[in-house]
């Protein structure tokens, strides 16, 4: 065997080199006249997972906010630049904000489930696309479950209120939730930061099985966990993008001193 | 080296005021007692009414005895007992009495002597000292009649057809199945003259409106003569069909007369009553205490389910209870949508600033407007400029007689919409303040737009809040009573706002309150001793209803409340 082939395989992929599902080019964002994000430009690898770390108020939560517009929703924000999603500008005017939001995920921080049954947050999301057809509604309730790791434990009492679940199992169930409209992103806000150890491994442990589907951004304040699951991380500062890149080189070989200060300890 | 100090932690001047202040003790019973005193206060309030107000249905014994009066002839009574006080001397003198002891305090009854129609009051006083000759008689009887209030007497003779049937001892098993019968009869002309002759007198109305309205629009038999033709032809079968009602509401009414009684005074007046005249009659001195509890409940029976006797002071009040509970139940339907859109837009969609906060000071202060206040914009807006206009388009053939341009139940349930708007906005945007926002966010961020949120998650788990402000409104509506003065309220209404006549609901129609029915039977009534009991029993019952409406508002809050039980943390 080619022994250059080998060796190239062997190294770390180059963001450059991968399919891009999302593009963000020079990206400002002001709240009112504050700048809280500025000319970022950055490249989502399709079907991997791309963490977002650093100090709090950096704008790593802001920018994931842009992906599905959910910053519309504050009062006073300005959004300029472009981000690409799958080539389509999101933040053109004829968008529709609800097929986007379908087509970008997103689970929150602290566990947010409906006060439904555990069946009815899940098909939530279909029964807004439309879909009523039982069957339909019924397997992908199952297949989003599963695909949650979390099906083994309900399929007993998916009529009962998803308020009586666990912590950690409320986090499983609304990323089932996100998962079961088949989003082509998955975006995650420090989706560990209110569970124990045990919920985080395996949240963990989806979020890995999850990229080989979906195109997962991550934000996280754990830099061990930004190193288990992301296969490319990027570091901000001030809403600057200081430095982006392969995991595995970010955390052994990173380019930048502010970088290598952070997560060496030294500020954060 | 010396050993390390042990730490002191024993208590020190606990004894001292300020320490006491400062354990909280102080608090608690500060609170203990606030909580107590309100629960007092409730309880007293419910058990005064209910004291006052439900010994009146129970029937009491007759007693007969002499009035003796300082030189004047001695005066027979057959009296009810109703209440006994000490009054001092100089009172009595003062108020005209010729006082033959020197006693400081008398005991004074106020004794219920009936037959108004023969001695012109039902009430007086006696002092007690000059009541000699007691004695409970056990062929005493009381008779309830349709009209003059109570009879005391004996009963002499049974008269049927005008001959006498029964005399002496055999007239009370004589008049029983007679009375038993007489009551059917009256039921069956009640019957008959509310359902029969009601749908015909209102096709007749109808009829004639029909017949106005064609004039309206320029008709004349001439013109338009097959309309005439068919107007004059269901004038013909509606008075057909009252022919055949009236000769047999005149065969009842004969027949109702053929019975009568022969009755005595306890001073020796005689009267004749004939049976249909009679509600009820009963020998209390002869009743033991089982037949007494069932006549009780029998006459508590009929004061929640019958209707009013006499200007308010006999019968029952079953329209005012229906009325205030259909009255209530209306506004809740205006209030509750109208109270959760206006709350929507002002939490929701309204761009918060200095107009939002100043349109929410504005609905809070409509709180504290007085209610006479509505009464007065119902009276103007509602009831002179809305009706006005609704019969002047909808209405026209029955003008100049107006009908919803006139006081009614539809305005008065929105003039205490309105008046109870502010509490739901308010609870209502309290409950939507309360949902967290990142419950609002998944649903968002599941493609939801702003809309299905707010109808899909929003709504349903502020429901809660919206029905606690839907009790307060509840708890507020059914106590009011000025502005429904001037919006609907009758002292006696004809006819119930529900009956079996289309449409059914007749929302134009004047009707009853509890509360209008306290002031009118308490206030307005000429026969105070009378009504006082009735004030008490009717206060009792309109707190009843209103805490029955609560309850099961409340019920269903708790089931709500359960559903959609918020997030921890």
């Amino acid at each position: 065997m080619d022994i250059d082939a080998l060796n190239a395989a062997r190294a770390p992929k180059r963001i450059e080199d991968e399919t891009h599902a999302i593009v963000v080019k020079d990206l400002d964002l002001y709240y009112g006249q504050k700048q809280a994000l500025k000319k970022v430009t950055m490249n989502i690898a399709k079907k991997k997972a791309t963490a977002f770390i650093g100090p709090s108020g950096c704008g790593k939560s802001t920018l994931l906010r842009c992906f599905n517009r959910m910053n519309d929703l504050v009062d006073g924000c300005r959004v300029e630049g472009q981000l690409k999603l799958e080539g389509k500008n999101i933040y053109d005017k004829d968008v529709d904000i609800s097929a986007l939001r379908r087509n970008v995920g997103m689970v929150f921080q602290k566990p947010n489930p409906f006060p439904k049954s555990i069946y009815e947050n899940v098909a939530y999301g279909m029964r807004l696309a439309g879909i009523s057809k039982k069957s339909v509604l019924d397997e992908t309730v199952e297949w989003a479950l599963k695909g949650a790791a979390l099906w083994e434990e309900v399929k007993d009492r998916l009529d009962d209120s998803a308020l009586g679940l666990s912590g950690g199992q409320q986090q499983r169930l609304v990323i089932a939730r996100a998962v079961a409209i088949k989003p082509q992103v998955l975006l995650m806000d420090e989706p560990c930061s209110a569970l124990d150890p045990i919920s985080t491994l395996k949240v963990e442990e989806l979020i890995n099985e999850l990229k080989k589907e979906f195109t997962i951004v991550i934000v996280t304040h754990n830099m061990q966990q930004a190193a288990r699951v992301s296969d490319y991380t990027a570091f901000m500062y001030v809403g600057d993008l200081i430095e982006f890149g392969n995991t595995d080189k970010l955390f052994t070989r990173p380019e930048k001193k502010q970088t290598e200060d952070y997560i060496t300890g030294k500020y954060g | 080296m010396s050993e390390t100090q042990a730490l002191d932690l024993t208590a020190k001047n606990t004894q001292t005021v300020g320490t006491y202040i400062k354990s909280g003790q102080p608090y608690v019973w500060l609170t203990a007692a606030a909580i107590s005193v309100s629960f007092i206060v409730t309880v007293a309030l419910l058990c005064l009414t209910a004291a006052r107000g439900m010994p009146h249905f129970w029937p009491s014994d007759l007693l007969r005895a002499e009035y003796v009066e300082p030189g004047q002839a001695p005066v027979p009574l057959l009296v009810e007992l109703v209440d006994s006080e000490e009054v001092s001397s100089a009172r009595l003198k003062s108020a005209g009495v010729t006082l033959t002891d020197e006693k400081p305090f008398h005991s004074r009854d106020l004794v219920k002597v009936a037959n108004r129609d023969l001695y012109g009051a039902d009430f007086r006083y006696l002092l007690d000292d000059w009541v000699s000759n007691r004695s409970y008689p056990a062929d005493a009887v009381t008779l309830e009649r349709t009209e003059w209030g109570n009879f005391h007497g004996f009963i002499v003779g049974v008269k049927q057809d005008g001959k006498l049937i029964a005399e002496g001892d055999q007239v009370w098993a004589a008049y029983l199945p007679l009375q038993r019968r007489a009551n059917e009869l009256r039921e069956k002309l009640h019957e008959l003259e509310g359902g029969e002759i009601g749908n015909i007198n209102y096709g007749l109305e109808q009829v004639r409106l029909d017949g106005r309205r064609l004039a309206i629009d320029g008709k004349t038999p001439e013109t338009a003569p097959e309309a005439f033709q068919k107007l004059a032809e269901r004038k013909a079968d509606f008075e057909a069909q009252y022919e055949k009602v009236r000769s047999g509401l005149a065969a009842i009414k004969t027949d109702m007369r053929r019975d009568a009684l022969l009755l005595k005074t306890v001073d020796g007046q005689e009267k004749e009553l004939a049976l249909s005249d009679i509600v009820r009659a009963y020998r209390p001195n002869e009743m033991g205490l089982f037949a007494k509890t069932s006549l009780y409940f029998a006459k508590l029976w009929e004061f929640v389910s019958a209707e009013p006797r006499e200007a308010n002071t006999e019968g029952g009040i079953f329209p005012a209870i229906f009325g205030t509970v259909m009255m209530v139940l209306l506004m809740s339907v205006f209030v509750t949508p109208f109270g959760i859109l206006a709350a929507l837009y002002l939490r929701e969609y309204a761009k918060q600033g200095p107009v939002t906060q100043v349109i929410r000071i504005a609905v809070n202060n409509l709180a504290g407007v007085p209610s006479i206040v509505y009464g007065m914009f119902g009276l103007g807006f509602f009831v002179y400029f809305l009706g006005g206009n609704i019969d002047k388009i909808l209405y026209a053939e029955s003008l100049p007689a107006p009908t919803f341009g006139t006081p009614g139940i539809l305005w008065a349930s929105l003039t205490l919409a309105i008046l109870t708007l502010p509490v739901v906005i308010v609870a209502t945007e309290e409950g939507l303040a309360r949902i967290p926002r990142s419950i609002r966010e998944a649903s968002l961020s599941l493609g939801a737009t702003k809309a299905e949120t707010l109808w899909k998650i929003v709504l349903p788990m502020a429901s809660p809040a919206m029905m606690t402000g839907l009790i307060l409104a509840i708890a507020r509506a059914a106590g009011e009573v000025a502005p429904l003065m001037l919006v609907g309220v009758v002292k006696l209404a004809p006819s119930l706002p529900l009956d079996g006549n289309f449409p059914f609901v007749h929302l134009e129609r004047k009707f009853m309150h509890l509360g209008f029915h306290i002031y009118d039977v308490g206030f307005q009534s000429p026969n105070v001793e009378a009504a006082r009991p009735l004030v008490y029993a009717t206060s009792f019952l309109l707190v009843l209803v209103i805490i029955l409406l609560n309850i099961s508002a409340i019920r269903i809050r708790n089931r709500l409340r359960e559903k959609y039980k918020a997030l921890e943390g």
